[in-house]
């Protein structure tokens, strides 16, 4: 909704502008990334509030924690293509699909709309031989975004949710780090635009709609059936929903780009991907193979009933690296994210 | 940005092969950007020369490129010091295929420091990694880390200071570890359920254990077998285990010299084992609790001989060693096996073949059952033939950078 209101806002102020020149769709499909992030026309102003025509907003159900930055994800899709739906893992997205999103942080949290600085814009182009990662920096005066390949670190200062000053460190992947945590059969791969995680409300400018209905109804989605019986992912956060499905949604966000058995982790045996149902690849009564020091002393992943005999919630609550998990994308504890898994852990009946 | 790219296009010198370039990059400030700028931008063929000096890294480094070589001016020389790391498990992680690091170190990285997964051919010659504050629970995992690997090949590396396996392989296959050193670990080189590997010619001093070969269950890649540990000088493992708790190195007792836990065909030979208090050898059960149904956790068709043993076993520190040294009379033989022929979940009865000892037999019934031990000493135990693995071959170009 909140986003909604901004993108209400944005579109009001939309009808003074002249008409924007078109998404450049060959500029994202030229062998060499664009040196600007405005070379591809996906936003109609400068400062990439205002998404350009053909390009719609969307918002998964249970997103990845990223140190309490504001995520806004778009889809571009070429003219009268269609992504194809499937019930399981990302819709296959023709060639000349862009997923675009900002990461920006309000001065403060509890006024999201205000004051808002955008970091970094990352996108996922689909070319004709596979995906690829960029992303790309804005300046301090926000009139534009250069690309980075190889990583960026700055300070970033807001004030959190309860009111409390945070400073972090923040970090732009480098285009490997992107594939690290974007790779399934060593392939890069989109993570988030599955079925499950899309199929709930969006506040569109013309109101509240499921994004399956909408993207269907759009003509920017084919074969999806009603969302009623299409997959759906929880909200972590919607304490009206199950504990277990809750923290299994968050796992799965979080967790499973890596932790499964077709991604960069599946080394160590812990697969944390929604379709896992084993309890030892979950972690339970499992033993760390590889986490050096990240075990913290402890002896499982996942101690039933346990929650600070548990390897999982351990590294979770670190910011050290080597010890915390996930090692990308995040410097600062996510206070809920732990205490779901912890109360999840907890709630476990211990054999 | 530019005058960075311009830096790099003058530092880009045709080399060798049609096309094939070297990048260089130089020590100074935004070291970080520079080095994994040149490891996007190399192209299959190409080299990445870092060039003599100190290199003060924040991030974890990554390369993505088939047929790279990284190259540094020598493991004393170039330094790629993680101290100040802010982000990233390792040091330098490689998930593409035929890429060879050589001639660098890695310093004191948060989580491990040279990793490669995924990797075919990947080669790790002349290399040095280290913590430099000595054995600390605090230090990294792993010193070189390929895993999921295959042909991978460890040569003249030093690795120091690893909170878990100086050099580990796991989860690969076709391995050869050779003319290396590995000192202050917990684990000297370990290879875990991993297929094929030949280590030799290594000097493994000061760890807590000398040389492992482990398998483990509920991983993706397992039953270890047909390994050659040989021409190794394993010698005074005698730093106390620092390996944080929950890791399966932390049971390893110190003074361990080379242990076999939970494998097959492995043949440990001509060796020079001495100074290790708790065992020169030692053969055993995976103890823990499992539930995966394709695992087998006992070592089985192990071949233990011709090795030169020193001075060995004298206060053995595995559970419940002090008891059975006192049922021995206080004298324990330095090769030791537990003993444990049979279980559900292993075909056949197990066998080895040890002809060097005194041999330590604890005729355990079960893994890990060491309260109902039934020790007994012989001068050898077995006599089946068990046949040697083949020496592991590599890829031709790959076996040349080992040469």
């Amino acid at each position: 909704m909140r986003l909604g209101l901004a993108l209400l806002a944005a579109l009001a102020s939309l009808g003074a502008a002249p008409k924007p020149e078109p998404v450049a769709l060959e500029a994202l499909l030229a062998e060499a990334p664009a040196p600007r992030l405005s070379d591809y026309r996906l936003f109609a102003d400068a400062a990439g509030r205002r998404p350009n025509g053909g390009v719609t907003p969307y918002a998964l159900n249970t997103p990845l924690f990223t140190d309490y930055a504001e995520k806004f994800r778009y889809l571009y899709l070429p003219p009268g293509a269609k992504a194809r739906y499937r019930a399981d893992g990302v819709f296959d997205f023709p060639v000349g699909a862009a997923l675009v999103k900002t990461f920006a942080y309000p001065a403060d949290l509890r006024r999201p709309d205000q004051q808002v600085r955008y970091l970094e814009t990352r996108l996922l182009v689909r070319k004709a031989d596979g995906w690829v990662a960029l992303a790309y920096v804005w300046n301090a005066e926000q009139t534009e975004a250069v690309l980075k390949r190889a990583g960026a670190r700055f300070e970033v200062a807001f004030t959190d949710g309860q009111g409390a000053q945070r400073r972090i460190d923040y970090a732009v992947p480098n285009q490997n780090q992107c594939k690290e945590c974007h790779q399934l059969d060593r392939t890069l791969q989109p993570v988030g635009p599955k079925a499950r995680n899309l199929n709930g409300d969006f506040a569109y400018a013309t109101g509240p709609e499921n994004q399956l209905a909408h993207w269907t109804r759009q003509g920017l989605l084919a074969g999806a059936p009603p969302p009623g019986r299409a997959p759906r992912t929880v909200r972590w956060d919607d304490p009206a929903e199950p504990l277990e499905a809750r923290a299994r949604a968050y796992l799965d966000a979080n967790c499973a780009h890596c932790h499964q058995p077709r991604a960069i982790a599946s080394n160590s045996g812990l697969f944390l991907n929604v379709e896992e149902t084993r309890p030892s690849h979950l972690g339970v009564g499992k033993g760390p193979v590889a986490a050096g020091r990240g075990s913290g002393g402890l002896s499982v992943g996942i101690a039933p009933g346990r929650p600070d005999a548990s390897i999982l919630a351990f590294r979770m609550a670190s910011n050290e690296p080597g010890v915390m998990m996930p090692e990308l994308g995040r410097s600062l504890v996510h206070d809920e994210g732990v205490r779901l898994i912890r109360e999840w852990i907890a709630a476990m009946p211990a054999s | 940005m530019t005058r960075f790219a311009i830096a790099l296009l003058a530092a880009t010198a045709l080399a060798g092969a049609a096309g094939a370039k070297t990048l260089t990059v130089t020590p100074g400030p935004d070291a970080q950007e520079r080095i994994q700028t040149a490891l996007l931008d190399a192209k299959p063929g190409d080299v990445v020369e870092l060039a003599a000096g100190r290199y003060d890294l924040t991030d974890g480094l990554s390369l993505d490129v088939d047929d790279v070589v990284v190259k540094g001016a020598g493991p004393d020389k170039t330094v790629l010091s993680f101290k100040g790391q802010k982000g990233a498990g390792e040091g330098l992680l490689v998930t593409s295929d035929r890429v060879t690091l050589r001639d660098f170190a890695v310093e004191d990285t948060k989580g491990d420091g040279l990793k490669s997964k995924g990797s075919d051919q990947i080669s790790f010659i002349n290399v040095r990694v280290e913590w430099t504050g000595g054995p600390k629970e605090t230090n990294g995992a792993y010193g070189v880390y390929p895993v999921s690997s295959s042909n991978v090949l460890v040569d003249r590396t030093l690795v120091r200071g690893a909170s878990d396996a100086g050099i580990y392989v796991g989860q690969s296959k076709n391995i050869v570890v050779k003319r290396s050193r590995a000192e202050f670990n917990v684990a000297g080189i370990e290879i875990e359920n991993s297929m094929n590997a030949d280590v030799f010619d290594n000097v493994v001093t000061r760890n807590t254990g000398g040389i492992l070969v482990f398998d483990l269950p509920n991983l993706p890649v397992m039953g270890g077998h047909s390994h050659r540990v040989f021409r190794n000088q394993v010698v005074d493992n005698d730093t106390p285990n620092f390996a944080p708790k929950g890791n399966i190195v932390a049971g390893v007792p110190v003074g361990a010299g080379i242990m076999v836990m939970a494998n097959r065909d492995v043949h440990v030979f001509e060796n020079r084992i001495d100074g290790n208090q708790t065992a020169a050898v030692m053969l055993v059960s995976y103890t823990q609790k499992f539930d995966d149904k394709a695992y087998n956790p006992l070592p089985r068709d192990i071949v233990v001989r011709d090795n030169q043993l020193g001075r060995n076993a004298w206060d053995p520190q595995f559970s419940g060693g002090q008891v059975i040294k006192a049922m021995l009379g206080g004298k324990v033989p330095p090769i030791m096996w537990d003993g444990v022929t049979t279980h559900a979940q292993s075909p056949g009865v197990a066998k080895v073949r040890i002809s060097d000892g005194p041999v330590l037999n604890l005729n355990l019934p079960a893994p890990g059952q060491v309260e109902a031990a039934k020790p007994a000493i012989t001068p050898t135990v077995g006599d089946v033939h068990v046949a040697e693995p083949k020496a592991v071959v590599l890829p031709k170009t790959q076996a040349d950078l080992g040469a």
